[in-house]
């Protein structure tokens, strides 16, 4: 399942898509620790995969949460450290 | 001395409550009963499924305390049954209020209920499931087995939602019921009202209003602007058929068609109530569940 968390508005798109197939495989879930923010959070989905996702708190302000936090190439904390390339962002 | 002024409230937002209990079955012959409560925002809906089957539901408002909505919805489900909440075997609730059903055994997210429940109400063919609900709009994917395959969720914003319609009605005077009829009436579309807050809607409608365009004209603007913005939602994860809605929007013909239109794909027709869809997928939950625990 694709996850998408965030929204629309005036300024752009502003979510975190989360592939829970390749994220269910993943037991060390090291994006977690990697967010200085805590946006992800592990949890048992409705069909039992282990996956993460975004906290309820921050799914409307992703743009706040996320777009100040730095990048290696071009990429989120979370997305390097993630070994299935599970995160995908859209701005 | 207060002057003496006909009292001339009405509500217009106002949508029909209602039960109802299929006639063909009886519940005493049933091996598996089970119930979904679907507690959201703006409406609450309890349903009761034999085997599967429906058999009963109740479609109400919320009201302020969402335990107290889950707890008259259920009891409005099971009306003149005979059943009490002793005889269901497992209950799911879901919605924005999931957890505050005091007598759920699960809580399910409602959308992993609404692409079972589309799947359910509209049959396996289903792909893509729009919910406009009362205070979220949600596109969400599915396969032939109304398992999720994707999900997008606006609850950021009210535009696109039944509350926002129901400020429409209200501020025009027209019984929410007959907005999407209405709203078709024009010889022309009109250009969409350009705000999407409902609040600055608001604000352009009256404006609309004043400079002389009838009701009718401001309803297909509204209408307009409201498929728009949901459509824009929509193409994130792009509209793969078949298609349906589900939701109290979903009985707007006025929203419905101009989503159709835009997208250039029709809605399935639905053979339900559109606004039961997360609490039937929350019923069949837990019906999968129960049986998984026999077996």
């Amino acid at each position: 399942m694709i996850a998408n968390y965030g929204y629309k508005d005036g300024a752009g798109d502003w979510f975190l898509s989360i592939d829970t197939d390749k994220c269910a495989g993943c037991g060390e879930k090291p994006c977690v620790n990697s967010c200085p923010e805590q946006v992800l959070e592990a949890i048992t989905d409705d069909y039992d995969d282990e996956v993460v996702a975004v906290r309820e708190a921050h799914r409307k302000k992703l743009r706040y949460s996320c777009n100040p936090c730095p990048r290696m190439e071009g990429k989120l904390p979370c997305q390097q450290v993630c070994p299935a390339d599970a995160i995908v962002r859209s701005w | 001395m207060a002057l003496a002024r006909e009292p001339q409230r009405k509500e217009y937002w106002r949508w029909t409550e209602y039960n109802w209990r299929n006639p063909d079955l009886d519940w005493r012959r049933a091996k598996t009963i089970t119930a979904g409560v679907d507690v959201g925002s703006v409406s609450s809906q309890a349903v009761i499924m034999c085997d599967g089957e429906l058999y009963a539901f109740a479609n109400m408002r919320t009201g302020s305390d969402s335990p107290t909505s889950a707890q008259r919805a259920m009891d409005w489900a099971m009306e003149n049954t005979g059943m009490t909440l002793k005889d269901v075997h497992f209950t799911v609730g879901t919605g924005y209020g999931r957890v505050n059903v005091p007598f759920a055994n699960k809580a399910i997210t409602e959308i992993a209920c609404h692409a079972r429940g589309g799947n359910f109400m509209y049959g396996p063919t289903v792909r893509t499931i729009l919910d406009m609900g009362g205070q979220d709009c949600k596109a969400i994917h599915c396969d032939e087995k109304g398992k999720v395959t994707s999900f997008l969720m606006n609850d950021k914003c009210a535009a696109g939602t039944g509350r926002g319609m129901e400020v429409f009605a209200d501020l025009l005077g027209v019984s929410i019921e007959d907005v999407g009829e209405l709203s078709l009436q024009v010889a022309e579309e009109p250009e969409p009202v350009s705000s999407t807050c409902v609040v600055f809607a608001k604000t352009e409608a009256t404006g609309l209003l004043r400079a002389g365009w009838p009701r009718e004209k401001v309803l297909a603007a509204y209408c307009s602007a409201m498929a728009h913005r949901v459509v824009s939602l929509l193409e994130r994860n792009g509209v793969e058929p078949d298609f349906a809605i589900t939701g109290g929007i979903a009985k707007n013909v006025g929203v419905v068609s101009r989503i159709e239109k835009e997208l250039g794909i029709k809605a399935l027709k639905p053979r339900y109530d559109t606004q039961l869809a997360g609490a039937i997928g929350a019923a069949l939950f837990g019906k999968a569940l129960v049986e998984k625990g026999r077996r």
